[in-house]
């Protein structure tokens, strides 16, 4: 634990310097996908506090990034509010949604919870289309101001700085010990006088706001437009997809992991032998399956791996 | 018991509202029609549960494949039922092969188990749009287009006989379980691999025997499926995937005999309550379906016929 800080910090440092220079050199659609990176990062980053610290596994962080995404789009469509406002409120927002879900959610455990929060994946978007009147349905609804590239940029990342400053104060004090206690005793957790309901409900209700503030990003990036569709099912897997890549329990591996969900489907739109964007999928799934069948343990496991072996020699 | 008791109060209300209206009679059937899908794709998802407590999120779209495969079949000519059964063959060795070359390498990770098959999703999704397109696509009607009049009531020919393949379907498997040594080794394997090991069953065969038995049922509900819709697409098993989760979390995820039940009762519900309920529009019939999972859940947290897991600390 103690190594952490002198290796960690400069990682850090090195990673804000390029983060803060790169917008001169992109331009504004490459600007456009380094935000969408930086979107993943903070919905990874809140799922990995719920799956990797305290062991409850969510398929459907999607449903809270369309929470707070609909917020910013109602606050902004309906009374004007200005954008960087709704960030907060769809925090809290999500917040309070995660703690409304993370409450039932302690009964259920492992695969229960898993298909539990698919539901939730699944139900929310379509509860857009039931109350079409307030959400604008499937036409979906537009926010009453856009913003540029540079702004989304420099928004979003400072946005994932901030969250990840936060889950890491989180993650490294007290409660972070208590987190990773649930996740790994519950019975030896309660027995030290850790409360179970308390911790395990708020980190349900952190990991949701994270998300919240990373579907109003996302709305942001898609000049102010939410739609149903773009909060399927597939959202979701997506995030559980980078969270895994990215190796749970490690906070250093999300970036990995949000690379990897940001800019493969991007990238592999343009390979030349399938061509047309079913291409998109199958190099996509192919690459999915390779990367678990390398690395089961993601990103994180590797760089564990390779911490290990720098150590004994 | 009070489960029991319960489904038999079900079945007396059922009975008693189909005497008493033919509308109700009619959604009952149709409902059950559809559940018996619902039933076969559960199953499988049960079958690849008892044995490696994974969730197979690639199961739906597996279906979709084969019935892809049976279609370009009968294309070349083949009738329809020598293609059914044709394509029933595939489907098992598709199975087996999915198990041996993307899952056994990692089945310790339950993790990356699930991810991959997240990717097999994915994956094959791209691969069936790639090679016949993601337009609709059509196939000869198994059952023809009668109907028939019983009384008030109308029956179709096609809901009769999907009930029928699906029923022998789970009866013929549930034979091979009981009466055969290949399952009791399978039963064996899948309960307590240790010991199955020790008395010489090949734990691993049995396993990837286990998929390739779950891909042909969930090719009989992928086949079934089609005439139901009447159209072929890649998405056409998607939603039916989610009920089938419903089905099988309802059912207690462990038992097949839950899993047949969970997916009659969804279907039978879903149709009355369309039927009778205004509320409850076609948007909203997977979060009702979900809503119903939820309230057994937070009921029965193992599902109705689950049992609680003892564990020792």
């Amino acid at each position: 634990m103690k190594l952490r800080v002198p290796t960690g910090l400069p990682a850090a440092a090195i990673v804000a310097v390029v983060l803060a220079l790169l917008p001169f050199t992109l331009s504004g659609y490459h600007q456009g996908l380094a935000s969408e990176v930086a979107i993943y990062f903070i919905a990874i980053l809140g799922l990995n506090i719920l799956t990797g610290y305290t062991g409850q596994i969510s398929i459907g962080h999607g449903a809270f990034m369309a929470i707070g995404g609909y917020t910013t789009v109602v606050m902004s469509h309906d009374h004007h509010t200005n954008l960087l406002l709704t960030l907060p409120l769809a925090f809290a927002v999500a917040f309070v949604c995660g703690v409304l879900v993370g409450i039932p959610a302690l009964r259920f455990s492992g695969v229960y919870l898993a298909l539990a929060t698919f539901a939730l994946a699944v139900s929310v978007p379509q509860l857009t289309l039931k109350f079409s009147k307030f959400l604008g349905g499937s036409n979906g609804l537009q926010a009453s101001t856009t913003v540029s590239h540079t702004w989304l940029y420099a928004t979003s990342w400072s946005c994932a700085a901030i969250l990840f400053a936060v889950a890491w104060l989180l993650l490294g004090g007290r409660t972070g010990r208590a987190f990773r206690a649930v996740r790994d005793s519950e019975v030896a957790a309660v027995s030290t006088g850790i409360s179970l309901p308390i911790y395990k409900v708020l980190a349900f209700g952190v990991s949701a706001a994270f998300a919240g503030v990373a579907g109003s990003l996302f709305v942001i990036h898609t000049n102010g437009f939410a739609q149903p569709n773009e909060f399927g099912v597939i959202l979701s897997l997506q995030i559980l997809i980078g969270a895994a890549v990215a190796g749970l329990g490690s906070l250093w591996g999300v970036l990995v992991g949000a690379l990897f969900v940001g800019l493969l489907p991007n990238l592999s739109t343009s390979v030349p032998v399938i061509g047309s964007s079913h291409g998109q999928d199958v190099v996509f799934g192919l690459i999915v399956i390779g990367v678990m069948l390398l690395l089961p343990n993601g990103i994180a496991g590797l760089l564990a791996r390779v911490a290990r072996l720098r150590a004994r020699t | 018991m009070p489960v029991l008791a319960g489904l038999a109060a079900a079945c007396v209300f059922l009975v008693v509202g189909c005497l008493s209206s033919s509308i109700f009679a009619q959604q009952t059937v149709a409902g059950l029609a559809q559940g018996v899908i619902f039933s076969s794709l559960a199953l499988s998802l049960v079958l690849i549960y008892r044995a490696t407590e994974v969730i197979n999120f690639a199961q739906g779209e597996m279906a979709m494949a084969t019935t892809y495969v049976a279609y370009q079949l009968t294309l070349w000519g083949v009738t329809y039922w020598l293609a059914f059964f044709l394509t029933l063959g595939i489907a098992f060795v598709l199975g087996v092969v999915v198990q041996l070359a993307v899952i056994r390498p990692i089945q310790h990770s339950v993790i990356a188990v699930v991810i991959v098959t997240i990717g097999l999703f994915i994956l094959i999704d791209g691969v069936v749009s790639w090679i016949w397109g993601a337009d609709l696509k059509f196939m000869p009607a198994p059952f023809g287009k009668t109907t028939y009049h019983v009384g008030a009531v109308t029956v179709a020919r096609q809901d009769i006989g999907t009930l029928i393949v699906s029923i022998l379907s789970v009866f013929l498997l549930w034979m091979l379980f009981k009466f055969t040594r290949l399952g009791l080794a399978m039963r064996a394997a899948a309960l307590r691999p240790a010991s199955a090991a020790l008395v010489g069953i090949r734990v691993n065969w049995m396993l990837a025997i286990g998929w390739g038995l779950a891909a042909v049922l969930g090719a009989v509900a992928g086949l079934m499926t089609e005439p139901a819709q009447f159209v072929l697409q890649p998405t056409m098993m998607q939603a039916i995937l989610l009920y089938a989760f419903a089905a099988a979390v309802l059912g207690g995820l462990e038992s097949p005999a839950g899993a047949v039940v969970g997916g009659l009762a969804l279907g039978v519900f879903l149709n009355l309550v369309g039927q009778y309920v205004g509320f409850a529009t076609s948007e909203l019939r997977l979060p009702i379906a979900f809503a119903v999972l939820l309230g057994v859940l937070l009921l029965k947290p193992t599902g109705i016929f689950g049992h609680k897991k003892v564990r020792r600390v």
